[in-house]
């Protein structure tokens, strides 16, 4: 029945089982999960059993399969419904069920204090929005508590500042966007988080939001009705800043540098112009694309709930691919503008190049030595 | 029909020279036709009432060509009307016959393709373009044995006197500038694919059978029912006697995935908790509006796989459908009450006799053969005969009326040279 | 003579009598006044159906007729010829809509027969009051123009200068042929275009029944069937062409492939499409060909580019890509024997004459077909890779390749919608230009006068496209033969005393129908151009417009009947 419930919800039926999705999808690359022919079995096989489906936690919910399909269904919705009836029945990875209580406690999924998230900007300055501003910075939970993503989030600090940005942030007052709660099949939870933050944003008359991560980006933007701010990633607030000659990027940077969409930022949201505005406009840095790029980058796995499930493959790893690739091209710097594609790629050249080998870095932290 | 509207609207005299009863082929048959879903009586009805109706058109129904000599401009054909036992002048077409007939209700119809019976005396149905009776000459008893009661009942029932058991076989003979083939298509007969039980279990039945259970002025008044039930679980195969040398049909049959889509989506609509499975191999949606079409089939839960059946049989009440679902790469056996087979379009099975007739030729698979492929469709190799429609190749209703306004277009630049000349 | 109307109830098979009781409204329509005689009957448009009318006509001397049927649309044209032929005027024909108004909406068989009876008394009591309008004729210009010099208008130039009339065949670009004439050979058959084409533009141009104008461009319209005015460019002169009716054949483009950028096209040069590809093997003789200079070992081909694909608002299927593609394929086996060819597709759409048969060949000679669209493209060192699941295996698979060729659909011109609006010409949701009707009338269009051939009116290939540029031809020559036309009897009529010459009625009518006197100071209506579509007569601010047919007079006592 399960089957069929999703079949309707989905509008499964209307598939044509030409494969766009699965052929696309970067998991399968490596997984067995296949995602076109586990829309098949919904709509065919009567005693389909999700629970068994492991490979349900490989998808990185990248949209790769949504964006691709002739018949405008939506696949990656598909997955995540799926999850949710795994949620349902508790199935779920132990890691996932800790990032997901972590989130409904502390507001976060990195199982860190909720009094703490605003702890990396002590000494920066940094305004508390309630004490009133123009801009709000949504800085989002991997660069509020991960140390290495912290530095992102001071980078940003120093850019704005110099570029006389009124901003502040939410300080304690932030929670987690719920983007990944979503995706790891809580919907519910998904919602509270939502309205938590909505809440939270009508009381401060912004004009403007600007997030680090493209995810929290892609939430507000796309999953949060009822907001009526305009919100922005970064990229393409900085791009601007750049633009209007409020950013001078004054200091050489000698490096060859190479850039990967994230694919909550380019694939989902068409934003590949912006970045490689601002990487053109570093002095000295010579950018080169790499081949996968743009609509047809690849996805560095760090989505849809899999910085806290390894997958049913954690050897083989995409960001490895994709740091050789960007080797191969001579890149002395992996760029990207997203904190998982970040951690994730960060921690493949480790393996792959090992210290002192390609670095990754954040655009915004490029941006700052340019300073 | 549209030839001949074309051709005498501008002006010329047209002979439609019809063997059936009625005009209207294959598409009077039809319920709903795809893309659009138009009724299709609906749009023909006013068609078949326009060549009625045209000055410029003499309608010879129930008639066959004999001979065809002579050529371009100067045609002499002969044509044998068979006799109807019922004088046209007279008869009005009120029916009375028909309800009295002592045959009534015995003889599979053909209209219906054996959905409904009728009797030897028989109105094809109601919209009967000319609505006059005919006598079945193999089936009335008084034709037969010489005697039905003491009077035929149909003699008696007919207040117009129209019954006419004197009629003999005439022969007319026309004379024409050019002619137009228009002789349609035959259905493959399911019967040659002894796997799917055609014929042995009735609840597997074909397209063109489906067509009039569905129509509203069919013998069913449009309920989707078997014995009175409505079935449950509809599968309907596809390709059956088309793209299978194993029966010597190689070609594909055009129309069949688009009616079948149409069918599937009719069920849907009547019996809407019905269970809905189309068997393919490719879906052949090319023409304007039918990829549409068929992604909203789709949507309202018509269930495709992919796979051709490979065999019916029947386990208690239910008919179990073998087949290979190839994308899941596993066999399946899908439950049925209903199982609808689109069977294919097959040239008519007199075709070698009229190409003889013509002296056209036909092409590998059995159709009339036109002078080029590419850029002469409506031309034969003989100057001033033309095809149009099904008889040249499987076609749906728009590319055959397409072809048919074509072929009229050869005759009318035909017909006015001759008349420069004259 | 008084007035006598004779009211006929159609059941529609069992369209209308199955929610409507059929008889009860008989019968109520017998107890109107002035009504003779009322009928029901299984299907009035039949034969017996309106043989009845035009019998009743005679024996009772009817001088209105009411049918209670289907909408005017389908059959007013049916009935009018009836009572027509029964010697009255075809304008003392009202219809009442008990089908598409009433039984096909309505599903309890009270309410729907409630209904049924007020719309027949509506339509009664606006009988009485119908007018017989006189049908006018007008002559025809005996010539015809056609836009587009491709194969469709190509075609159908011969077909009407060949019939004996004069032709003027506009094709934008300095050569004839369009499409045509990029292609190499053509499917099922093999056959090279080139000759084909060739011997086609040669009878063209040697044509005395036709006046060829190259690089020129329709520009202007006006008039209507039977005596169109078209302006067009010829060269630096603009030149006015007097016809009776035209025919529009200006093709389609190809799918920008850019526009689904997974697959790299214009980032990789071999990646290419299916046009580049007619050329590359045109170019080299059909012998053998190259990629940088070497012989292709792994040619992939893709199908549906661009179409059946909602991701890029293309829904519709192009219909020859796949049976192109077959083509292609085998012409690479046939060149270079060795080379690995693969088709990836999603349904193989091989449905025409010989077109099955084609790809038994091709697949008999080696090519591979491969069930699974591609998702996207990328490098690897300098090969391509195609990442595509084998949908059949189930399995994601990474294919190289040397060469991709891409079958990018068709779509509508780009510059369709000018043409559109010149010729004030309805696009169906395609973007192709939409015929009068899908089924029975597919070259014909809204317009009376303009007919469609080729590919402008959706994909097709060259023997369809072939025959229907033929069936507008026929079309277009019917008007030319018959000399004269009919037009629209029902029109608006100017009352000279309340009209004001304001204007606002002429900005209203689209068939510029409206224009001021110059003495007068009034509007005078052109009754050959005027549809009667009533526009002018619901903006004219001092009610000086009426329209005949349907006059404020009879519209209210419709109404009356209803409320
Ligand atoms: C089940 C089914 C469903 C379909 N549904 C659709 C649909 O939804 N939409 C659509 O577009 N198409 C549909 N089609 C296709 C459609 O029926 C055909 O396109 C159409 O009927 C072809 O018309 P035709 O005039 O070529 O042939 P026919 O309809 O076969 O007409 C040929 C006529 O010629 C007469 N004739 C034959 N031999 C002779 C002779 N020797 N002398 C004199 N007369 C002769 C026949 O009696 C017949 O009246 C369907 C077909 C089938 C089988
Ligand atoms: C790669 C490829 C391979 C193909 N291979 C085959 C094959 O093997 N066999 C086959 O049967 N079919 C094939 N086709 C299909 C074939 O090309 C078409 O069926 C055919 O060209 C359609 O002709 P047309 O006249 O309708 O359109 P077009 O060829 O597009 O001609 C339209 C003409 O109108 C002109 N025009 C446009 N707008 C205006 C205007 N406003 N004013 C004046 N003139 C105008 C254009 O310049 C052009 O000359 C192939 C198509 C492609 C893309
Ligand atoms: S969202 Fe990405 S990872 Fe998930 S199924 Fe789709 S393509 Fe695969
Ligand atoms: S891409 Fe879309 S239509 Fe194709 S198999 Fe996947 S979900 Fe189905
Ligand atoms: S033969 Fe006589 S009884 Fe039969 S339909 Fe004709 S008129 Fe009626
Ligand atoms: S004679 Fe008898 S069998 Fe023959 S048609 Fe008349 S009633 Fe029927
Ligand atoms: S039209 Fe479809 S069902 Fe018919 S023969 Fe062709 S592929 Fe088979
Ligand atoms: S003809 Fe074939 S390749 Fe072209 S769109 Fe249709 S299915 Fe796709
Ligand atoms: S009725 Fe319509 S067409 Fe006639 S003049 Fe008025 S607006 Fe123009």
């Amino acid at each position: 029945m399960e089957g069929q419930n999703l079949a309707q919800a989905y509008r499964l039926f209307e598939c044509i089982q030409c494969g766009r999705c699965t052929g696309g999808c970067p998991m399968s690359l490596k997984t067995r999960f296949n995602i076109r022919r586990l829309i098949y079995e919904a709509l065919v096989d009567e005693d389909m059993d999700l629970q068994s489906k492991e490979v349900l936690w490989d998808c990185s919910t990248c949209a790769t399969c949504t964006l691709r399909c002739p018949k405008g269904l939506d696949p990656t919705d598909m997955v995540i419904g799926m999850r949710s009836i795994l949620v349902d029945g508790g199935r779920i990875p132990p890691t996932i069920r800790d990032a997901l209580k972590s989130l409904a406690i502390r507001g976060n999924p990195l199982t860190m204090a909720r009094e703490e998230r605003a702890d990396w900007a002590e000494g920066l300055g940094v305004k508390e929005i309630s004490e009133g501003a123009e801009v709000l910075y949504f800085v989002g939970c991997s660069p509020s508590y991960d140390p290495r993503v912290q530095k992102v989030a001071k980078a940003m600090v120093q850019a704005f500042k110099k570029a006389e940005v009124e901003f502040g942030i939410l300080g304690n007052e932030e929670v987690c966007c719920g983007s990944e709660a979503r995706r790891m099949g809580e919907t519910g939870l998904f919602e509270m988080l939502r309205e938590m933050n909505l809440e939270t944003l009508e009381r401060y008359p912004v004009e403007l939001v600007v997030t680090t991560s493209p995810h929290c980006y892609n939430a507000f933007q796309n999953e949060y009705q009822g907001l009526n701010l305009k919100v922005q990633h970064y990229t393409q607030f900085v791009a601007g800043l750049i633009n209007e000659g409020r950013l001078p990027l004054s200091k050489e940077v000698r490096r060859i540098v190479t850039y990967q969409d994230p694919c909550f930022l380019g694939k989902q949201n068409k934003i590949f112009e912006e970045p490689r505005k601002i990487l053109r406009s570093i002095p000295g840095l010579e950018l080169r694309e790499l081949d996968r790029s743009r609509e047809r980058s690849l996805c560095c796995e760090g989505g849809g709930g899999r910085m806290w499930a390894e997958g049913t493959n954690p050897e083989e790893r995409l960001a490895h691919t994709r740091v050789q690739e960007a080797m191969d091209l001579g890149a002395e710097v992996l760029a990207t503008a997203c904190p998982f594609c970040l951690l994730t790629l960060e921690d493949a050249a480790k393996t792959v190049a090992g210290e002192g080998g390609i670095q990754v870095m954040d655009i915004m932290e490029l941006v700052v030595e340019a300073l | 029909m549209q030839a001949s509207l074309d051709i005498a609207d501008a002006g010329f005299l047209v002979y439609l020279v019809e063997r059936e009863p009625s005009i209207g082929g294959h598409m009077a048959q039809l319920d709903k036709t795809f893309p659009t879903l138009d009724c299709s009586s609906c749009i023909l009805t006013p068609k078949m009432v326009d060549v009625a109706r045209h000055p410029n058109i003499q309608l010879i129904s129930y008639a066959e060509v004999v001979g065809a000599d002579g050529g371009i401009g100067h045609f002499k054909v002969g044509v044998k009307q068979k006799p109807r036992y019922v004088d046209v002048d007279r008869c009005t077409g009120c029916g009375l016959c028909v309800e009295a007939c002592r045959l009534k209700g015995r003889i599979s119809s053909e209209f219906d393709v054996g959905v409904s019976k009728r009797g030897a005396v028989y109105i094809p149905f109601p919209q009967a373009v000319p609505l006059k009776a005919t006598i079945d000459p193999e089936r009335c008893v008084f034709i037969t044995r010489g005697v039905c009661g003491k009077v035929p009942a149909c003699e008696e029932a007919c207040s117009a006197e129209a019954i006419d058991f004197q009629q003999k076989e005439e022969m007319i003979g026309l004379e024409v500038g050019a002619i137009i083939v228009a002789t349609g298509f035959d259905l493959f007969d399911a019967r040659l694919k002894p796997e799917f039980g055609y014929g042995l279990y009735p609840n597997v039945i074909t397209g063109l059978q489906f067509e009039r259970l569905s129509s509203a002025s069919g013998p069913t008044r449009g309920k989707i029912t078997l014995n009175g039930q409505e079935p449950k679980k509809v599968v309907f195969i596809q390709c059956v006697g088309s793209r299978d040398k194993s029966v010597g049909v190689e070609y594909c049959s055009r129309v069949c995935c688009m009616f079948t889509a149409k069918q599937a989506h009719l069920v849907k609509e009547k019996i809407p908790d019905a269970e809905v499975t189309v068997l393919y191999i490719d879906v052949r949606a090319f023409g304007k509006g039918f990829e549409e079409f068929y992604d909203r089939v789709r949507g309202e839960g018509v269930m495709y796989r992919r796979g051709n059946a490979s065999e019916i049989c029947k386990r208690g009440e239910r008919l179990i459908v073998m087949a290979e679902d190839t994308l899941l790469g596993e066999s399946v056996q899908l439950e049925a009450d209903l199982v609808v087979l689109a069977t294919g379009i097959t040239p008519r099975g007199d075709a070698q006799d009229l190409a003889t007739l013509l002296r056209l030729s036909t092409s590998p698979d059995g159709f009339f053969q036109e002078a080029h492929p590419k850029l002469r469709p409506v031309e034969t190799e003989r100057e001033g005969v033309y095809l149009a429609g099904c008889c040249q190749g499987p076609k749906d209703i728009p590319d055959g009326v397409a072809q048919a306004k074509a072929a009229a277009s050869s005759v009318i630049i035909a017909l006015r040279n001759g008349m420069e000349v004259s | 003579m008084g007035l006598r109307i004779g009211v006929y109830v159609c059941h529609c098979g069992v369209n209308i009598a199955a929610t409507v009781d059929v008889e009860a409204v008989t019968r109520f329509a017998l107890g109107l006044p002035s009504v003779a005689i009322a009928r029901d009957y299984t299907y009035m448009c039949s034969d017996p159906g309106q043989a009845l009318i035009k019998e009743d006509i005679k024996k009772f001397g009817l001088t209105k007729v009411v049918v209670a049927s289907c909408s005017p649309m389908m059959h007013e044209p049916t009935f009018r010829g009836t009572i027509q032929e029964a010697g009255l005027n075809p304008y003392c024909l009202e219809m009442a809509n008990i089908r598409e108004q009433c039984s096909w909406v309505h599903e309890e068989e009270e309410e729907a027969t409630r209904k049924a009876i007020q719309l027949v008394a509506a339509a009664v009591d606006k009988a009485f009051l119908l007018e017989p309008l006189e049908e006018r004729r007008v002559a025809v210009t005996s010539a015809a123009l056609v836009i587009g010099g491709g194969i469709a208008g190509m075609q159908a130039a011969l077909d009407i200068a060949n019939a004996g009339f004069q032709v003027y065949l506009v094709e934008k670009e300095p050569r004839l042929g369009g499409h045509l004439a990029q292609l190499d050979k053509t499917f099922p058959t093999l056959e090279p275009v080139a000759p084909l084409l060739a011997e086609e533009i040669r009878e063209v141009e040697g044509h005395p029944n036709i006046d060829l104008l190259t690089s020129a461009e329709v520009i202007g319209l006006e008039g209507y069937i039977g005596n169109f005015k078209v302006n067009v460019t010829d060269q630096a002169t603009i030149r006015e062409l007097k016809v009776g009716t035209i025919l529009v054949a200006t093709g389609y483009d190809l799918f920008d492939a850019r526009l689904k950028p997974e697959y790299g096209y214009g980032i990789y040069e071999k990646v290419i499409t299916g046009l580049e590809f007619e050329r590359l093997v045109s170019l080299s003789g059909s012998r053998k060909f190259w990629v940088n200079g070497k012989e292709p070992q792994d040619v992939l081909f893709i199908q549906c580019v661009g179409s059946r694909d909602k991701s890029v608002g293309q829904e519709y299927c192009s219909r020859i890509c796949c049976m192109y593609t077959a083509k292609q394929a085998l012409l690479v086996k046939e060149m270079l024997p060795q080379a690995r060819v693969t088709v990836l597709y999603m349904d193989v759409r091989a449905y025409g004459k010989g077109f099955e048969e084609f790809y038994d060949q091709v697949r008999g000679e080696g090519v591979l077909y491969r069930r699974g669209n591609p998702s996207e493209i990328y490098k690897n060192g300098k090969r391509l890779i195609v990442r595509v699941e084998d949908t059949l295996l189930g399995e994601p698979v990474q294919l190289e390749a040397d060469l991709v060729v891409l079958a990018t659909g068709i779509t509508p011109r780009r510059d369709s919608p000018k043409i559109a609006n010149l010729l004030k010409l309805p696009r169906s949701p395609d973007g192709f230009f939409m015929e009068a009707h899908p089924k029975l009338r597919p070259v014909d269009t809204v317009t009376e006068g303009i007919y469609l051939a080729g590919c402008c009116q959706g994909p097709k290939d060259i023997p369809d496209t072939v025959t229907q540029a033929k069936a507008a031809a026929a079309s277009a020559m019917i008007p030319l033969c018959q000399g004269q036309v009919k037009v629209e009897a029902v029109t608006s009529i100017i009352d000279e005393e309340l009209c004001s010459g304001c204007g606002i009625c002429a900005e209203m009518c689209v068939y510029d129908a409206l224009s001021l006197h110059e003495r007068k100071g009034v509007m005078t209506i052109n009754e050959v151009l005027c549809k009667g579509c009533g526009a002018c007569a619901a903006a004219c601010p001092s009610k000086a417009i009426k329209l005949s047919h349907f006059t404020p007079a009879q519209i209210l006592a419709q109404v009356d009947a209803l409320v």
